[in-house]
């Protein structure tokens, strides 16, 4: 993968989010405290916000080039989202959640389409389909969120801090998740975390970004 | 009750249902516009569509008239190019319902709408979905309660509308007439009968409307 961030501009209310980094690895954390602009971040590179300035370029496609006036609007930007509150729908079934994005005529960059069957295999929510998403567990939800945004078959997964609201057993049971999601798909990840234990177990590299600014980079 | 009280009965409660219906697509367009949107004047249109809410009705009838009326600007390009009248006509009726009620309507809708977290739309569109889905699959079924209930606020302040109704379309016996005006006028000829008969229609209707709109909610919510 290689994700371009360049000159990236965004104030925020206490301060201005300015990147300007290229990210090669496959999962790369992005860790800081509360309130440091990541989830700001990711809501870039999923085209949820419009920046002051940047260019934000995918391998080989540009996201936004605010220079050229250029924005791919966020449904067309291939990119998977798993919010730290989930979103899931709460007025459609578990089925109906997996299947809102579910992409069956496309192909990724890397020519991968993933299957309904296989995702929910790996994530083992196959028996979970009809129920309402106001009825799972908080390890089913998580499941089944990162499983709806991998049938987009995205190009880039974004995961906002997905184990922050579990306790410590029920993060230990969907880490082991996680990494299958990671070692099945080979999908490149900015998992976002406050949690040094999970960026150990799950990821090849580190950013510290504090008040909207990488600090430093860790392999 | 005569028969010429059941055509009241019948007008009214037609009318205020099809002025619902035929305001509703601007409704929601314009609580969504009001709910999501952010664009200059916005505090201006605001005021505009919630005037009627504070306005004299007869107020509001006047400036209809004027507008509609066969030497108006809207009624006099009607009227002459394709010989079509609304003022003392059904048409007027349905217009100053639908005028009436449409604050409500838009009161109801907008604040369903806020309520509707921003985060889930958002994330519906990096699943791939454009602006009309998100708003058919998500925004509309998870603000549904609030707009039935700004549906029935509006049907229900329609079929009591008096004061820009009498403005527009007169109370014409047959053709105009709504159970407001045949009970103002059963009153004035001194009529006590006749008015309280339809005084007890008026209370059966809206409290159908109500009962109605909270069997339905409740079902909804999958209460018994």
């Amino acid at each position: 993968m290689n994700l371009l961030l360049k000159q990236i501009l965004l104030p925020l209310a206490d301060f201005v989010l300015e990147v300007d980094v290229e990210i090669t690895s496959q999962v790369t954390a992005i860790c800081g405290p509360s309130g440091a602009g990541k989830t700001s971040l990711l809501d870039l590179i999923a085209g949820l916000r419009r920046p002051k300035s940047a260019l934000i370029r995918l391998n080989d496609r540009v996201l936004t080039d605010t220079a050229a006036g250029a924005q791919v609007a966020a449904r067309h930007r291939q990119i998977g989202y798993v919010p730290q509150d989930l979103a899931l729908f709460p007025h459609l079934s578990v089925h109906q959640n997996l299947l809102y994005g579910h992409k069956v005529a496309d192909q990724t960059a890397n020519g991968q389409l993933f299957s309904y069957d296989h995702v929910t295999e790996v994530l083992e929510i196959q028996s979970l389909a009809e129920r309402g998403v106001n009825h799972l567990s908080g390890g089913e939800k998580q499941r089944v969120a990162l499983a709806r945004a991998l049938l987009t078959s995205p190009r880039l997964l974004l995961l906002d801090e997905p184990l922050a609201n579990l306790d410590g057993a029920l993060k230990a049971r969907i880490i082991p998740y996680l990494t299958r999601v990671r070692e099945e798909f080979r999908l490149p990840m900015l998992y976002v975390t406050h949690d040094f234990d999970e960026v150990r177990e799950l990821c090849e590299h580190a950013l510290l970004l504090e008040r909207g600014r990488i600090i430093s980079g860790l392999d | 009750m005569a028969a010429e009280e059941w055509q009241i009965v019948w007008f009214t409660t037609w009318v205020s249902a099809l002025s619902t219906v035929v305001i509703l697509p601007f409704g929601l367009g314009a609580a969504w516009l009001l709910a999501r949107c952010q664009w200059p004047g916005k505090s201006i249109v605001e005021t505009f569509i919630s005037l009627p809410l504070v306005m004299p009705p007869v107020a509001t009838g006047l400036i209809l008239l004027k507008l509609l009326g066969r030497r108006g600007a809207i009624g006099g390009f009607l009227h002459d190019t394709l010989n079509f009248d609304v003022v003392f006509t059904w048409r007027g009726v349905l217009i100053a319902l639908g005028v009436m009620s449409f604050p409500l309507l838009v009161r109801s809708t907008r604040v369903a709408f806020e309520e509707v977290n921003p985060r889930l739309e958002q994330i519906a569109r990096t699943l791939g979905a454009g602006n009309f889905r998100v708003f058919l699959t998500i925004t509309l079924p998870l603000s549904a309660r609030g707009i039935v209930a700004g549906m029935i606020l509006a049907f229900a302040r329609a079929l009591g509308e008096f004061g820009a109704t009498i403005m527009v379309a007169g109370n014409i016996p047959g053709k105009t007439s709504t159970l407001s005006l045949a009970i103002f006028q059963s009153v004035q000829l001194g009529q006590d009968a006749d008015a309280f008969r339809l005084l007890g229609v008026s209370v059966a209707l809206a409290f159908l409307a109500v009962w109605g709109s909270e069997l339905l909610l409740r079902r909804k919510r999958g209460l018994k």
